[in-house]
């Protein structure tokens, strides 16, 4: 009885299980990645959905044989010991052949999203925009017509002063132009270098339509760089436990057409 | 084997109180030690994810009697953002290291690997006492963190450096806290250490006559493993708790850059690395989680086999299965570190040995499932737990066909998606081993039967609940809902409430359901009918014993001996369709 209630119960849950995979709905909430505004999104994701469909196969099949044998086999009337045909040679085989074989065949097709995202370097006319993270606040800091960042001092990191960066103008003649923003504004359709430096601690950028995802480790120059293709406001999250405002620590990026960025920064610089 | 082995182990039988129950040599007293630790481990993580989960949905409701009980954390009984992450860091740190560590490695373990070989005890009674009571004065360490000035750190279990290595500048709790937290695993670290050293030389050394390494039972197997694991992962775990503890006290800068401003003050540091902390930390972390899955594998199979009444497609491809799980744990760390900042390459050469555990894991599965098929499987609430643990393995394992590529990583890192993966096998796959190893061993251990109604009505409502809890997590992870978050304000996240309502509701209810087994474990050790010597009809040595518990040298001046492997099952023999190890009777075939 006890076998037979756990066979329907683990297809009924294999089952209810798969529903908002294929709905991308639960609860009314939508539980899908949301549109995909980059040039390298959609490697990742038709890699996603490949191995959406792999995946649930595997989880199905092995749910419903799950349920299925302990219908059959549990606590049986009658009937003698029956070996699986093929026994653990053709477990070894299939387990190598199908589920070897096509993760190893994920792994290299995912090599190319991976690849285009952080093997490929930054263009030469990237534009490139510092971002800075800490607790709890991400700025921005685009470099002027000179082209050039300036200094960043952390000991002159003055807030009340909107000195985010903790630049010198006095003394740096580079950062006197430089344009501090407390939201990533970006041209549509161009290439886009961030330049990723951590103020205090370890946090991370996320923006999910954009598909990127890159940890600031303080002491490291690490960049990420994305060409953005739809103009809109799209959510900044920071994804590394950084302390007690993590939660709260966000930002937005906005995508522009290149005049009203063109604008935007003219405003920016007055 | 020879004989002198066998006497290399004894030790007088305990006749103080202290002796008997305290201070004992006895491993069967010290595995009923680390499960009652464990047992204590589990419900306090138990209710700090339901304060979690309430305060995600009811953030301003106060939750009655938390304010009396964390006047700094939650005053009012309102959890601040920085209590629930202190609440989240203990939580993880209390099932992965005091719960999944040590129930189904330590105590069942240490209960029955002596046993099941045939021996006395343990190769040294002594080291196994002090690795005890090492673990609970870790343990203490670690609880003391919620009684000090700003309360336990919050950096997770996993301890990121900086934030965990520049001290009280970075936040609440990352002061004395985050210091006792990196004691804490120090010392539990020494105490595993030497755990894993009485497991291998038991294992290898004190065998009885006959009992040659294939003779031994899948869990023996698996036990072994896990403590050659636990070896060098903790070896290295160890080291880098002291490397953080110095960063913080000793002004050392192991992982600590120059420049930092933390708070408004330049960190007095320079030259360390972060991410060096986290090659630490995951080069133990991996393995850590097979250390935790592991001995479950072992005690699915072993109850399977017995509850089959035959033997496993071929118990030595799970065996070698085990051993490339093991070795392959050591070499794919870096999947935890993807998008961290280390060389992007390195990412994709960590990736494919990650794929390629999917192998002896999938190899496992089908011969479990293989293995059901032509049996008569037993229905019981240890072989129920079993099913369970099956269906929860795969669930848990086929997200990670997803979390191990680096490039559908870079969308899912830190999300829900990796709370649900490693939840369902390690919170519930292992949790389901470790309730399949108590419904199993409990007879032996304390001569009776534990209530098989209760049993039954536990399974179905732990299966369905864990189910409606850790599914809906991988949803909001395919929403990119962000993990370690204290409240969900962004404009993205507040659709996403009614789910995580859902789960909570799920949680509570699942947490009530663990009362039935609360109730039923202490209800049966004191009234529970009486079991008989063997009441699953099992064949290895556990079941030989000449009583339930097993006298203080397990078996009682005799050492026995070992004709067969413990798959004698489905035979035509004088007991019924089984021959046990220690029974020199050649079985007929067939049953």
């Amino acid at each position: 009885m006890g076998g037979k209630i756990f066979a329907v119960l683990i297809v009924i849950i294999a089952l209810a299980s798969a529903v908002p995979i294929i709905s991308h709905t639960f609860l009314g909430a939508s539980v899908t990645p949301p549109e995909d505004i980059s040039t390298h999104g959609k490697a990742i994701d038709d890699q996603m959905s490949v191995t959406m469909k792999e995946a649930g196969i595997s989880f199905l099949a092995a749910q419903l044989i799950l349920g299925l044998f302990v219908w059959q086999f549990a606590n049986r009337r009658s009937g003698a010991a029956k070996t699986f045909p093929g026994g653990a040679t053709a477990m070894v085989i299939v387990a190598f052949l199908f589920v070897g074989a096509e993760v190893l065949a994920l792994g290299l097709v995912g090599s190319k999203a991976w690849a285009t995202v952080y093997f490929k370097p930054a263009a030469a006319d990237a534009m490139q925009i510092q971002a800075q993270a800490g607790q709890f606040a991400f700025y921005f800091r685009y470099p002027g017509p000179d082209g050039k960042f300036g200094q960043i001092h952390p000991d002159k990191i003055d807030e009340g002063n909107s000195n985010f960066f903790g630049l010198d103008p006095e003394n740096d003649i580079a950062s006197r132009d430089d344009i501090t923003s407390g939201e990533l504004v970006v041209p549509v359709n161009k290439e886009v270098q961030l330049l990723l430096h951590a103020k205090d601690v370890g946090h991370s950028f996320y923006v999910r339509e954009l598909r990127i995802q890159q940890d600031f480790v303080p002491g490291l120059d690490l960049s990420v760089h994305f060409t953005p293709t739809k103009v809109g406001k799209y959510e900044i999250v920071c994804t590394q436990l950084c302390g007690l405002g993590h939660y709260n620590m966000k930002s937005y990026l906005t995508v522009m057409s290149q005049e009203d960025f063109d604008k935007w920064l003219k405003s920016q610089s007055s | 084997m020879s004989d002198t082995s066998v006497h290399a182990a004894v030790h007088a039988a305990p006749t103080s109180f202290i002796r008997k129950y305290v201070f004992s040599l006895d491993h069967k007293v010290i595995g009923l030690q680390y499960y009652a630790l464990a047992f204590v481990a589990v419900f306090t993580g138990m209710v700090l994810s339901w304060i979690m989960r309430v305060h995600l949905v009811w953030p301003n409701a106060p939750i009655p009697g938390l304010g009396w009980l964390a006047k700094v954390g939650a005053p009012g009984g309102v959890v601040t953002p920085e209590y629930y992450l202190q609440l989240l860091t203990m939580h993880g740190t209390l099932m992965v290291f005091f719960v999944l560590t040590n129930a189904p490695f330590a105590a069942f373990g240490n209960y029955f690997l002596p046993i099941q070989i045939g021996a006395e005890d343990m190769a040294f009674p002594r080291f196994n006492m002090m690795s005890f009571w090492t673990t609970f004065v870790a343990f203490c360490i670690l609880i003391s963190s919620f009684f000090v000035g700003d309360g336990p750190p919050l950096s997770g279990w996993t301890g990121y450096a900086p934030l965990s290595a520049v001290g009280a500048d970075a936040g609440p709790g990352q002061g004395l806290g985050q210091s006792l937290w990196g004691i804490s695993i120090f010392v539990f670290c020494i105490a595993s250490l030497l755990g894993s050293l009485n497991f291998i030389a038991t294992t290898l050394d004190l065998r009885t006559k006959g009992m040659t390494l294939s003779r031994m039972p899948i869990v023996t197997w698996a036990w072994f493993i896990t403590s050659c694991i636990a070896l060098l992962a903790f070896a290295v775990l160890m080291p880098a708790c002291l490397l953080l503890i110095l960063d913080r006290v000793a002004g050392t800068s192991f992982f600590i850059p120059a420049g930092l401003n933390v708070a408004d003050h330049i960190q007095p540091h320079q030259g360390g690395s972060p991410l060096l902390w986290q090659h630490l930390f995951w080069f133990f972390g991996h393995p850590e989680v097979y250390i935790a899955i592991l001995p479950a594998i072992g005690i699915v199979s072993h109850i399977l086999i017995c509850n089959m009444r035959k033997n496993m497609l071929s118990h030595k491809v799970i065996i070698y299965c085990m051993m490339a799980i093991g070795f392959l744990s050591y070499m794919v760390w870096g999947h935890h570190m993807f998008v961290s900042g280390m060389n992007p390459f390195s990412s994709l050469v960590f990736s494919f040995p990650t794929l390629m555990i999917t192998i002896p894991a999938t190899i496992m599965t089908l011969i479990w499932l293989g293995s059901l098929y032509g049996s008569n499987l037993r229905i019981n609430s240890a072989s129920l737990f079993c099913l369970g643990f099956i269906s929860m393995f795969v669930s848990g394992g086929v997200s990670g066909f997803f979390l191990a590529q680096p490039s559908i990583d870079i969308y899912l890192h830190a999300t829900y998606f990796v709370v649900g993966h490693f939840h369902m096998v390690m919170g519930v796959a292992a949790i389901m081993g470790i309730f399949a190893g108590t419904y199993f061993w409990f007879p032996k251990m304390t001569g009776r039967m534990m209530n098989e109604t209760l049993g039954r009505w536990h399974f179905f409502l732990t299966l369905i609940g864990t189910y409606a809890i850790f599914m809906p997590f991988h949803y909001l992870g395919l929403a990119g809902n962000v993990r370690r978050y204290s409240a969900f304000q962004d404009d993205y996240l507040i659709p996403l409430l009614p789910v995580h309502k859902f789960i909570t509701y799920a949680a509570l209810f699942t947490g009530a359901a663990q009362l039935i087994f609360v109730f039923n474990l202490f209800y049966s050790r004191f009234k529970g009918p009486k079991a008989s010597e063997n009441p699953w009809e099992c064949t290895s040595l556990e079941w030989s014993t000449p009583s339930s518990p097993p006298p203080f040298d397990n078996f009682g001046g005799k050492h026995p001996v070992v004709y067969h492997d413990p798959y004698q099952y489905g035979v035509k023999s004088s007991s019924g369709d089984y021959v046990m190890q220690t029974s020199p009777e050649q079985a007929g075939a067939g049953s």
